[in-house]
């Protein structure tokens, strides 16, 4: 595993073409929604290296960017300026299977959720091929297993307005994982879930992660989960949205929930609170 | 359970009511039967002249379904276009509009002279009466699809034919079924305007020359078939309708599988 890098410059044009590209790179990027009177800034001049196989999470106050990120690395949107690039290329032409779980769990309301869940392999290579070779009963069997493992075992039938919020997005969670990507991206995967299948859930992914390695981000508000599964945490700041900081978590694999309770861990997430609170912009009056 | 079946009966009351009503008060009234004729004489007149109106009912069922099968081909076809494609929305839409406002009516003599009197232009008229809903719901159910549906998609890297095939489509297809209750009744008017004007042959033949006889209760035996097989349709779309696109209704039967 790469050690973390410190939060990442500005750098000259020289410097970044000796410098061999990350797997997912941002290299000054700014986005800007809409135009003229109502344009929002989302991200400011950001820059972000993940290597490959590494596990971030990017934390921060609500409406600073995160989401924006993560569509922009996933090339749903494309960068006002600057640059993204995922496996050495811009973002869009990579060669990668990528997985990514929606803020909402946008299921598609015509399918079951072993239907939903179906999905990538329907579309992304080389599993559409096998899908159009008729494996489909063991991709069925493949979709049982992911979503028992998340407790969802005897839900595959129903559609997804027969479920709770939680429920659908541990089936959006599943449809992200499915097609075993090499670039996972979650936003708030664990949002709507109780304490203990949360917990469960972060065991689930941990152990994911540690043995197929894919590249993860993970957008999350809750402290002590990005402090559980990550390797680094960006922490961001809103208005304009930029990431101030940038740490690594030196604990330990297989991470437990009882280390969550250690001093170290404690202070870590003391400390990104910290960061948060004080980063928040001044209130400003009311227009 | 129960509920549905009380309303079912309700409805059911209702529209017997409606017809036993106009028996009663042609009964009472002393209406003549060349100004209305009563229920119980069309029904009369139907079945003792089956023969002779037989023929004619295929012929317009034929025509009608021919025409409205047509009309659902390219109305898609043309709708996709439209609904995918933000410039075919901008040539394809006005031009929509305008073609839809010219009276069908005015058409016909140019179908004839085109193809002849007869089945053809019964059939293409009854095609462009019922292709304008078809279009512009299609198009609108796939103009209207949420981004974040699409995003689905393209977060996979999802080509745009994909998309149209999971997403735009499926989609779509609510739009697609309520446009075909209207499509259909529309085929049927489109039928009969051309039978009326220019054919032999149909319902809309039949009752022409029954009119010009004051053969009424005739006429109204022919609008009561088409009565019927425009509600038969109907029927058998809402069925369909059910089965495909329950997701969108929450629909427990559909649930079921
Ligand atoms: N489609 C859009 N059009 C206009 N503005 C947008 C759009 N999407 C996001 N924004 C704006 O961009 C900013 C960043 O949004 P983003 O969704 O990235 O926030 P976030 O960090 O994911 O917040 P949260 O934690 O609440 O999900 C917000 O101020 C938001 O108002
Ligand atoms: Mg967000």
């Amino acid at each position: 595993m790469t050690p973390a890098t410190v939060l990442d410059l500005p750098m000259s044009p020289q410097a970044a073409l000796s410098r061999p590209r990350a797997f997912v790179e941002l290299e000054r990027v700014t986005h800007t929604y809409g135009r003229g009177e109502r344009q929002v800034q989302a991200l400011m001049e950001t820059n972000l290296r993940i290597e490959e196989g590494d596990f971030i999470a990017l934390v921060g106050p609500s409406g600073c960017g995160k989401s924006t990120i993560l569509k922009l690395v996933t090339g749903l949107i494309n960068a006002s300026s600057g640059y993204v690039y995922v496996a050495g290329r811009e973002v869009g032409a990579e060669p990668v299977r990528v997985g990514m779980a929606f803020q909402n769990p946008t299921l598609l309301p015509w399918l079951t959720l072993l239907e939903n869940v179906m999905l990538p392999l329907k579309i992304v290579p080389p599993f559409r091929q096998e899908y159009r070779a008729k494996r489909k009963s063991e991709f069925r069997d493949r979709i049982e297993a992911l979503l028992s493992q998340v407790g969802l075992a005897g839900f595959s039938n129903k559609y997804p307005w027969q479920l709770s919020g939680g429920m659908m997005q541990r089936a959006s969670l599943c449809r992200a994982l499915i097609h075993e990507p090499q670039l996972l991206m979650l936003d708030e995967p664990f949002g709507a879930l109780d304490q203990f299948t949360r917990e469960e859930l972060w065991g689930v992914m941990q152990e994911l992660w540690m043995t197929r390695k894919p590249t993860v981000l993970l957008v999350t508000h809750d402290l002590k989960e990005a402090a559980y599964l990550a390797n680094r945490i960006c922490v961001m700041q809103a208005r304009p949205g930029r990431i101030i900081d940038d740490s690594a978590v030196p604990f330990p694999r297989p991470r437990t929930i009882v280390m969550s309770y250690y001093p170290d861990f404690t202070a870590l997430t003391q400390r990104l609170r910290e960061m948060i609170v004080h980063a928040q912009p001044a209130k400003e009056a009311a227009p | 359970m129960n509920q549905q079946l009380r309303r079912r009966m309700g409805s059911t009351a209702l529209i017997i009511g409606f017809f036993v009503v106009w028996e009663v008060l042609c009964l009472g009234f002393g209406v003549r039967d060349i100004v209305l004729p009563r229920p119980s004489e069309i029904v009369i007149t139907l079945v003792s002249r089956f023969p002779g109106i037989w023929p004619h009912a295929v012929q317009t069922i034929y025509t009608t379904l021919v025409g409205f099968a047509l009309g659902i081909l390219f109305g898609v076809l043309i709708g996709v276009l439209i609904g995918s494609s933000r410039l075919a929305y901008d040539v394809g839409y006005p031009l929509l509009v305008g073609f839809s406002s010219i009276p069908k009516v005015a058409v016909v003599p140019i179908f004839v002279l085109w193809f002849g009197a007869g089945t053809v232009p019964a059939v293409l008229t009854a095609m462009i009466l019922c292709i304008f809903p078809i279009v512009v719901n299609v198009a609108t159910g796939l103009a209207t699809t949420e981004p974040e549906l699409e995003d689905v998609m393209r977060a996979l890297k999802a080509s745009k034919l994909d998309i149209l095939i999971n997403v735009g489509l499926p989609r779509a297809m609510p739009y697609f079924f309520a446009s075909l209750k209207v499509a259909v009744t529309q085929a049927f008017v489109g039928t009969v305007i051309a039978e009326t004007v220019a054919s032999n042959k149909g319902i809309g033949n039949l009752m022409m020359i029954a009119s010009s006889s004051f053969d009424v209760p005739l006429v109204f035996a022919g609008l009561l078939i088409l009565a019927v097989l425009g509600v038969g349709l109907y029927v058998l779309f809402s069925f369909i309708e059910v089965r495909v696109t329950g997701w969108a209704r929450r629909n427990d039967e559909f649930a079921m599988g």
